[in-house]
């Protein structure tokens, strides 16, 4: 009997169709698209996992839905407008992004603000902390089921916003920072309000202890969730808060030698040993705790004086290259500024952002784990977008 | 010897078969619909709002109780959206089946001691397996729409339902073995009549079934899938789950049938722990306000109920959620044969006791 | 480096520019720079420092070997970032700020091949590679730069620190999205923050900022005066303006 065309090529078939159900079991898994629309990414990130039932094999996180361009849009204009623009990079704590930068532009042109100055700017910063981290510690919990912080965050936050609104003007974008100094002097009856503030924050600080840090299924679902190791924290960068809770002791604040009042407090840094979401959640609880006890130093121990260097009404920055960088609420952030000499803006300034570096490790931390695990260490990360993507 | 056919009460109506049956019908759906309408009100609006120092709805009529009405008239005018791929029976007919299997729960729930729709033998059975056909709907929904999301929320839910079964049923054993009967009339009367050390009169089983009250309100939250146990529809990881394709009326009809559930579970627990309709001043004689007597029963039951809510409601607004697997290992490790232990320890008890 | 006295205009301040410094700021950061010329040979061309910082320029070729010394031996473990930068001038729009790609230049730039005047710790080529290092144990950092490359036959290339640091992966892939560096040995340039379809190097001197294309700065141009007022002039320049 002869075997026709049509058999062979069926049975040629079937053996591919064999090969390929093979096949396609290995390579099963489930594309699953997290975001750039969804409720538990702080903005428009977008995270591409491949799922193998309920784990992940791998992910990747696509941002750049909101890069607005700093570094092109920094070359064309000059230092006190590139502060405005660089407020809304991390814009939780606007304050603390302007700072850096200032310092840097001070060093090439050998400026130092006056000690009333120094003194206010990091009261400033440790309030934009206590804005950024407050609403961390509420968002962490809604991230994770548990609706009620959250309000809680964004009642008490309120206080800390409407004191940096009475200085500066602004709640959320303050662009108060100039070369030598603050715009303007703190208001009359600021220094009392601040003190009653930061009682408030730290009964704030207080509920969320035993709203979440107590709460048994919250030390479950974050205990022993992505573990950062330390030495793979500083390959990637990580920084702040996050790296401070994989065991690494660095804060700039007390490491980095720079004109600001922080070597004239007495304050701890808060580090944790098991690089986990827990812990990236306590360390951040104790340092907003941490920062209203700066505060209530720094406002005891205001000094007199004015409240800007002498400088040039036109800024021109000499020749030069500098990089600073703070301990910002999210992080390490840094500006590289290239300076020409010639009148304008920067010639180049690099935004070294905490937030970029802190995602860059999800791929790597993702691997192996459960769905809802992704989202609280995406929480518990803890990024915001402009920061990522500038 | 068995009613004529033409003569059935209820509610002191007699009538034809046919027309008291609507009645009953009638009266089970408002009250459902009443029962979830005052649950989203009381306890989502308001009481979410005000643990969480705000005021919540305030503008639809006084204090924002006409709310409801307004959502639900925003639900029925929606646009009526099928996912493309969706199968489309399928995907219509869920909602159906999970607000079929929560009505039916109200059929057996006593109100007074004639005020019941349907005095089964095998009340707290039957009301138990009625309810395990919302995980069908559930199921239908999730894999109907089509979407991924969906399909994780509808197997997690699924599985969450199941897992949460047995110690929703086990706590409700050692009630029955109380009682000495499936029948929820007996149930009430046998907590009305119950003495605890020679000391009676105030009709609770939640004394000396406290374990299984626990069990029941745990499990119970896990069947109402509400926070901690709300993996199905975690907001903030897969949006909805199984109910992200449903809009307009199919997600009303969802929406109601959560919390009608969770009303006619927190009727099933008033009615087994905390003595239902009957009141300590029940027995006394009434005379001439006997009527009265029984809206006083109907008032006690609800008050009940809504104390079992605000339990539940409470315990929503607070914790995290679980995660998938820490929700399975609890159930099962924990749970369960907690249960069984107190099982173990009514049976003990009661022969103990009688004999 | 030519020094530059600025004339002040209200106040009698004189911010001259920093001399250079020879000495290194901490003993610590003479240290890696030594051991850093110790283990790489010529491969340092040169070396800077100023009151607080150091950089060390090395030859292409030892690159990686650089980043290696750093994590290694100097305690350089954390990774702050990787980026490039464009030694070239931004052309000049002239008058009406319009950035036309088919004009010809009205004169010589100054700059070109063999002329681009860099920055600290020199440079021969357009694009530069350039990253920073840090010890958190001893808080000190080194920013670490190499030429890259005209551009001109062929992208700008750098080895890869991938191997060394993995959180160099997102940084170099958007180095070479923004500049067209490529870096050799990285897993996979891609596009990080551009869409897939984007043609072009943004950050590049010669890439126009499309913002100054549609609208010159500084942007005055479409205001109408108040009633009785004369309308603003089209250049919209405002008072002694500059750039």
């Amino acid at each position: 009997m002869t075997v026709t065309d049509y058999q062979k090529t069926a049975y040629v078939a079937s053996q591919a169709a064999d090969a390929r159900i093979s096949f396609d079991i290995e390579a099963e898994g489930m594309t699953l698209n997290i975001g750039p629309q969804h409720p538990a990414t702080h903005g428009t990130l977008r995270i591409i996992v491949r799922l193998d039932g309920e784990q992940v094999i791998w992910a990747d996180p696509v941002p750049g839905y909101m890069h607005r361009g700093y570094e092109k849009l920094c070359e064309v204009r000059d230092y006190a407008q590139v502060t405005t623009l660089i407020n809304r990079i991390d814009w939780l704590g606007s304050f603390a992004n302007e700072v850096p930068f200032i310092l840097a532009a001070e060093q090439l042109m050998g400026i130092e603000a006056p000690p009333r100055a120094q003194y206010i700017r990091t009261i400033l910063f440790e309030m934009a902390r206590i804005a950024n981290i407050s609403l961390f510690l509420g968002d962490m919990g809604v991230q994770l089921g548990a609706l009620t912080p959250v309000f809680f965050a964004f009642r008490d936050r309120e206080h800390v916003l409407n004191l940096i609104e009475s200085a500066t003007g602004g709640r959320f974008h303050p662009n108060f920072d100039r070369i030598g100094g603050l715009k303007d002097d703190l208001p009359k009856g600021w220094i009392d309000e601040c003190k009653q503030a930061m009682r408030r924050i730290r009964s704030f600080c207080d509920e969320m202890d035993d709203l979440l840090v107590g709460n048994a299924v919250f030390q479950q679902r974050t205990r022993g969730i992505g573990v950062i190791p330390r030495d793979i924290a500083l390959e990637y960068g990580v920084s702040g808060p996050n790296a401070r809770a994989s065991g690494i002791d660095w804060d700039l604040r007390r490491d980095e030698d720079l004109p600001l009042a922080w070597k004239h407090c007495d304050w701890k840094v808060w580090t944790h040993p098991d690089g986990d979401s827990f812990a990236r959640y306590w360390v951040r609880l104790q340092e907003t705790r941490e920062a209203t006890r700066i505060i209530e130093q720094l406002c005891d121990g205001l000094p007199a004086g004015p409240i800007r260097a002498k400088v040039p009404a036109r800024i021109r920055v000499p020749r030069g290259e500098v990089f600073v960088h703070t301990e910002n609420p999210l992080g390490e952030m840094g500006y590289y500024v290239v300076s020409d000499g010639s009148p304008g803006g920067p010639f180049r300034c690099k935004i070294r952002t905490p937030s970029f570096s802190n995602i860059s490790i999800v791929p790597w931390l993702l691997q192996g784990v459960y769905v809802p695990d992704v989202i609280t260490i995406l929480a518990s990360l803890y990024f915001i977008l402009g920061d990522i993507d500038r | 010897m068995t009613l004529p056919l033409a003569a059935h009460t209820f509610l002191g109506i007699r009538g034809a078969y046919w027309n008291v049956t609507a009645l009953k019908v009638a009266a089970v759906l408002g009250i459902a619909l009443g029962g979830a309408g005052a649950f989203v009100y009381l306890f989502l609006f308001k009481m979410m709002s005000h643990m969480q120092s705000r005021l919540g709805p305030m503008e639809a009529g006084p204090h924002g109780s006409m709310q409801l009405m307004a959502e639900v008239l925003k639900f029925l005018q929606k646009e009526d959206v099928f996912p493309e791929r969706a199968d489309r029976w399928v995907f219509a007919a869920a909602p159906a089946v999970v607000l079929m299997s929560t009505f039916m729960i109200y059929v057996v729930i006593p109100a007074g001691p004639r005020l019941v729709v349907a005095n089964l033998d095998t009340g707290i059975l039957f009301a138990l397996a009625v309810s395990s056909l919302s995980v069908i709907g559930v199921l239908m929904a999730g894999w109907s729409s089509a979407n991924k999301y969906s399909l994780i929320g509808g197997l997690r839910a699924a599985g969450q339902l199941i897992a949460y079964e047995l110690p929703l049923v086990l706590a409700v054993v050692g009630v029955v073995m109380q009682a000495g009967s499936l029948s929820l009339q007996r149930i009430v009367y046998s907590q009305a009549h119950f003495k605890l050390f020679g000391v009676g009169g105030f009709g609770l089983f939640a004394i000396p079934q406290f374990v299984g009250l626990f069990l029941f309100l745990v499990a119970a939250q896990a069947e109402l899938g509400q926070t901690p146990f709300d993996m199905p529809v975690a907001e903030s990881e897969v949006v909805t789950g199984y109910m992200t394709e449903y809009t307009g009326l199919r997600f009303l009809i969802f929406f109601i049938g959560e919390f009608a559930t969770g009303f006619a579970l927190a009727g099933i627990g008033a009615t087994l722990f905390l003595g239902g309709w009957y009141f300590p001043g029940y027995g006394l004689h009434w005379g001439n306000l006997a009527w009265a007597r029984e809206l006083v029963g109907l008032g006690v039951l609800v008050a009940k109920v809504m104390v079992i809510a605000f339990l539940i409601f409470w315990v929503r607004f607070t914790f995290p959620r679980f995660r998938e697997d820490q929700l399975q290992a609890f159930a099962w490790k924990y749970l369960i044969p907690l249960s069984l232990v107190n099982i173990l320890v009514t049976g003990v008890a009661k022969v103990a006791v009688h004999a | 480096m030519s020094p530059e006295a600025e004339s002040p205009e209200a106040t009698d301040v004189v911010v001259a520019e920093p001399e250079a410094e020879t000495s290194p700021p901490t003993e610590r950061h003479g240290q890696m720079v030594a051991a850093l010329r110790d283990a790489l040979g010529d491969g340092v061309i040169e070396h800077a420092y100023s009151a607080v910082d150091a950089w060390v320029r090395v030859r292409p070729d030892a690159w990686f070997e650089a980043g290696r010394v750093c994590k290694e031996r100097l305690g350089l473990s954390y990774l702050c970032f990787v980026s490039g930068i464009d030694w070239k001038q931004a052309p000049d729009l002239g008058a009406t700020k319009r950035w036309d790609p088919d004009a010809e230049p009205t004169e010589d730039p100054g700059d070109g091949p063999g002329r681009w005047t860099t920055g600290v710790g020199g440079g021969e080529t357009r694009f530069q590679v350039f990253a920073r290092l840090y010890d958190v144990t001893r808080h000190v950092g080194l920013t670490l730069k190499v030429d890259a490359g005209d551009g001109l036959d062929g992208a700008p290339k750098a080895a890869s620190w991938v191997p060394l640091f993995r959180g160099a992966d997102w940084h170099e892939r958007e180095a070479w999205e923004m500049y067209g560096l490529e870096f050799d040995g990285h897993p996979g340039l891609r596009h990080l923050y551009l869409p897939g379809e984007f043609e072009g190097f943004p950050l590049r001197k010669d890439f126009p900022l499309l913002a100054r294309e549609v609208k010159p700065w500084p942007g005055l141009v479409n205001v109408e005066g108040l009633p009785g007022e004369d309308e603003p002039t089209e250049s919209g320049e405002a008072d002694g303006a500059d750039a």
